[in-house]
């Protein structure tokens, strides 16, 4: 008797509401990811001529040898990459987390500032530096008596394009690996009397191998599904993602695009799969007894570190300035004479400065729209008692874009939408269709974010308002979403500024009025207006940084006014931060 | 504080949700009755509205468009711009539902290829016996008719030939010089209307196996194949190249805003293509459509694309040759079957992305 009276409670309003809406949301996501996937699986595999179902599509693109060619040229810019990159962030990690270096901080910062750029970015760099006008190719312009040409077009503009662009995230995710030790070990080591060096393949290496083998993944991953850097310094050396863009922008040959989309997807989601199974193994390797790493000193090691950093820091913040510096001078490399002409965008293939704006509302709106429906289904997931299959539904339609790079996301968009047929076909060349875009790019990502800090809020919250028959939506906007406050903001700015720097999937879906900044600077530096370009990047940059370090400042000056209570907290916080970081790699692709 | 901002996302969430249920709920009942929904959408927009895909320069638009605008305020043009093959690949892939009106600007060859596929509607604009018979289609009532021609012309850097102690090349067989090697820039002819009258005018002037052999000698001194004709003007005015082949206008404005090119016309001739507008045939064509092909060849556009071209579609003497054009631009051209070279275009742009597309980058 007292079981059945529960049950029948249980289902009261507050359930028949939550079942809705988890079915809203499933069908919601089911027409942003499930069909447009579905349509471009359809068109990968019906014959484009005789419309039978089968691999026809894919044998015509391996018997083109200039198509399949690019898959080699694609692996091996990709594990160039993945190389370089690891090796050089790894570093970068290790003395950031376990030496004595001054200003790590802005290190740190520098670091981090190619994140905030669109990948054309590197590129446009890149040409300024080592083209064939480049400072470093002609010798400063002559002033230094030596100068050297690496021959940047093709595969080492791209290589290093994309080292650049893959050098924060693997870094973001091998701080937080060597964050995280057991100091015990090393003292153990000391007492023993094992050397520097054996310490650190035995105890530093293994400690952090799941953390190195999940930055291989991502840098690979990255580089691998990159647009924009192949786009502006690739030369005739075509990769996949240039592919694509030439089959289904340049001839239209949407079958085509849709099997190098289907190539793209595959590392995606071996990553997926191996992200998987480390998260799953790397529990339990840190436990409650764990020691924190203890930082020795050590003048050799800090003075040759700080050097090494110095080096990476000074290149990135190079780069940035040759674009920042030839974005501002009349014709390079002729008449060094400094204008802001540039920046007025007159003549150039951008149409003025609206691409900028354009950009700014949808990034506006996919941080406001994003960040409400990702935290709201991440609620759903993971607070609701009841409903368990379609929670794990929406679990897993939730996880999926993290297997999608932005182009596959794009080129499905245009399969499903722009189907004559299909009742959503008015989104097509709007604001929505971008916006949308853009939050499925980024959904996965921040949704274990939301997830994450859902989990740190006691579940013992929600049932009690329940059975005090509190509505949910009043815990929810009373409870759940103040408490969750750092998550939420977090989200927003993650998804404005991944917003403002991406291209893979806009550059499909934008409509004639509603070109973003970032495809201007791709059709302006397709024209050849690359100062312009140049100009459009900056202020991508300057946005993004405003964006980011205004964010930063007023969280700071919050923190600051909190009381000491609120110290654990702010660990919390920052930690969560950093684990959303970690994650967030996968996104910008 | 809080409860304001909780408050401003519900709103938000709700509004994002409701908007898609709406949607979806539209959806359902619309269901199979979208097309006459889709022309019932764009009949409301009818209202004065146009849709025009061109490939003319990004710069020139604007100062075309004032006129139009002056004369038609009542009328909002869209413009679709792009690089000529990507136009013209859009077109065709919307030929089941077409999007633009009319073309205005775009390459008489990829036109005739338009009409091929049916996608042109005949119309003669006001003014047409204005237009020499050379630069329209010659059907009575004619799909397509020219405003300007465009030519190949070579953009050459001054300061780095003076560098590399070489001569201004003159003509094309100079550019096979090996002298010249990674030094060349052209545009891709699946992409660029410039680069496909490039390739296709080589065909015309030196015979099929020539024209080939020709291309695979300039291949060997070609640093890159660029997306669009003016790229590689703008590669050489910055000495990313050395030699850009390009189009007269671009090499001039190039010149004019002071890099330091000179503009060469070969001396075997330029290839050549005719920029044309064209109707598009769709269930409904608006007669700002048509409204607006009377105004593209009328008088103040002319003399506006006369700023730009030498050679301007309409008769008469009063035809400007722009500064840094050669003396006499017809002179210049070579002899050019456009029908001929539109129905070899996929024949043409298959044979040279097997030759050339592809190919790992030219050691330079």
């Amino acid at each position: 008797m007292m079981h059945s009276r529960k049950k029948t409670q249980s289902y009261g309003v507050n359930e028949r509401h939550q079942v809705v809406w988890l079915i809203v949301l499933a069908i919601l996501m089911f027409v942003s990811i499930g069909f447009p996937l579905f349509q471009l699986f359809r068109k990968a595999f019906i014959d484009s001529k005789t419309l039978e179902l089968g691999f026809s599509n894919f044998i015509t693109y391996f018997q083109t040898p200039s198509l399949s060619h690019s898959i080699i040229n694609t692996l091996n810019i990709s594990l160039w990459t993945t190389a370089i990159s690891v090796v050089l962030a790894f570093i970068f990690a290790y003395a950031m987390a376990r030496t004595g270096i001054a200003a790590k901080p802005l290190f740190r910062y520098i670091a981090m500032l190619p994140l905030f750029t669109p990948t054309m970015m590197h590129g446009i760099g890149l040409t300024y530096l080592f083209g064939n006008q480049g400072l470093f190719t002609t010798g400063f312009f002559g002033w230094l008596p030596f100068s050297f040409d690496i021959h940047l077009y093709g595969s080492i503009g791209i290589i290093i394009s994309e080292v650049i662009y893959t050098f924060p995230q693997a870094f973001l995710i091998l701080s937080i690996s060597l964050a995280v030790t057991d100091y015990r070990m090393y003292e153990a080591a000391e007492t023993m009397g094992v050397g520097k060096i054996s310490q650190f393949f035995h105890i530093t290496l293994p400690s952090v191998k799941f953390g190195v083998i999940s930055t291989c993944f991502v840098c690979f991953t990255l580089s691998f599904t990159d647009f924009g850097a192949p786009k502006v310094v690739g030369g005739q050396y075509n990769v996949l993602a240039t592919d694509i863009f030439k089959q289904v922008i340049g001839q239209q040959n949407m079958s085509m695009g849709a099997v190098v989309g289907m190539i793209l997807i595959v590392p995606s989601i071996c990553s997926f799969i191996v992200d998987r199974i480390i998260s799953r193994k790397q529990q339990g390797t840190f436990t409650a007894k764990s020691t924190v790493y203890v930082i020795k000193k050590s003048r050799m090691r800090d003075l040759w570190l700080t050097l090494y950093c110095s080096l990476i820091s000074g290149c990135i913040v190079l780069l940035f300035a040759a674009v920042g510096f030839a974005s501002m001078v009349k014709i390079w490399p002729y008449n060094l004479t400094l204008t802001f002409d540039h920046y007025r965008f007159y003549n150039a293939a951008g149409a003025g400065l609206s691409p900028f704006f354009n950009s700014v509302t949808m990034s506006f709106y996919t941080a406001i729209i994003g960040t409400a429906v990702i935290f709201f289904i991440a609620y759903m997931t993971e607070k609701i008692r009841l409903f368990a299959p379609l929670r794990q539904l929406l679990y897993f339609l939730a996880m999926i874009p993290l297997a999608l790079p932005g182009i596959v996301i794009g080129l499905a968009f245009i399969f499903f939408f722009n189907l004559p047929n299909n009742p959503l076909h008015f989104i097509y060349n709007t604001m929505t269709i971008l916006v949308l875009a853009n939050i499925v790019h980024f959904f996965s990502v921040n949704f274990l974010s939301a997830t994450t800090a859902l989990k740190q809020l006691d579940k013992e919250m929600e049932q009690a308002a329940d059975s005090m028959n509190v509505s949910f939506y009043r815990t929810f906007f009373r409870i759940t979403v103040p408490m969750c406050m750092p998550a939420i903001t977090g989200m927003m700015v993650y998804l404005f500024v991944n917003s403002m720097v991406t291209v893979s999937a806009l550059v499909f879906l934008y409509g004639t009025d509603l070109k973003p900044a970032s495809v201007a600077i791709v059709n302006m530096e397709d024209a050849g207006d690359v100062a312009e370009a140049a100009a459009m990047s900056m202020l991508i940059l300057l946005l993004n940084l405003g964006v980011k370090g205004g964010y930063e400042g007023v969280v700071a000056l919050i923190n600051k006014h909190r009381s000491k209570r609120s110290d654990k907290l702010r660990i919390k916080a920052n930690s969560l931060n950093s684990i959303k970081d970690s994650v967030g790699v996968d996104a910008h692709v | 504080m809080k409860k304001w901002v909780s408050l401003l996302l519900v709103s938000m969430m709700a509004m994002s949700i409701t908007v898609g249920c709406a949607n979806n709920s539209k959806d359902a009942l619309n269901g199979k009755a979208t097309n006459s929904g889709e022309k019932k959408s764009v009949e409301t927009k009818n209202n004065k509205e146009i849709t025009v895909y061109t490939a003319l320069e990004d710069d020139q638009i604007q100062a075309y468009l004032t006129s139009y605008s002056t004369q038609h305020p009542e009328t909002k043009v869209n413009i679709v711009r792009d690089s000529t093959g990507i136009i013209t690949a859009k077109l065709l892939a919307e030929k089941d539902n077409p999007v633009a009106d009319a073309v205005w600007g775009v390459a008489a060859t990829s036109l005739l290829a338009l009409d091929k596929e049916g996608l042109l509607e005949p119309y003669a604009p006001v003014g047409l016996d204005r237009i020499q018979d050379k630069f329209r289609d010659n059907a009575e009532t004619p799909k397509w008719v020219g405003i300007n021609a465009w030519e190949t012309a070579l953009v050459v850097n001054t300061v780095e030939l003076e560098k590399k102690n070489l001569p201004i090349p003159t003509s094309y067989e100079d550019l096979t010089k090996s002298e010249y090697k990674g030094m060349i820039v052209m545009p891709n002819p699946a992409s660029s209307g410039t680069g496909f009258l490039d390739v296709a005018g080589w065909l015309q002037l030196m015979g099929e196996d020539k024209g080939w052999a020709f291309m695979d000698k300039l291949h060997e001194n070609v640093q890159a194949y660029t997306h669009s004709g003016s790229k590689p003007a703008k590669m050489a005015a910055a000495g990313e190249a050395v030699i850009g082949i390009s189009f007269g206008y671009r090499g001039i404005t190039e010149k004019k805003k002071g890099a330091p090119v000179e503009v060469v016309f070969p001396s075997e001739g330029s290839g050549w293509d005719v920029e044309a507008n064209g109707l598009i045939k769709k269930p409904e064509m608006k007669e700002e459509a048509k409204q607006f092909l009377d105004w593209a060849i009328s008088d103040e556009p002319m003399k506006e694309y006369n700023k730009n071209y030498a050679i301007i579609a309409v008769k008469g003497e009063g035809t400007l040759i722009p500064e840094g054009y050669t003396k006499n631009p017809l002179e210049q051209l070579i002899n050019y079957d456009l029908v001929k070279s539109a129905n070899s275009r996929d024949a043409v742009l298959a044979e040279w992305s097997k030759r050339y597309d592809g190919k790992s980058e030219p050691k330079s």
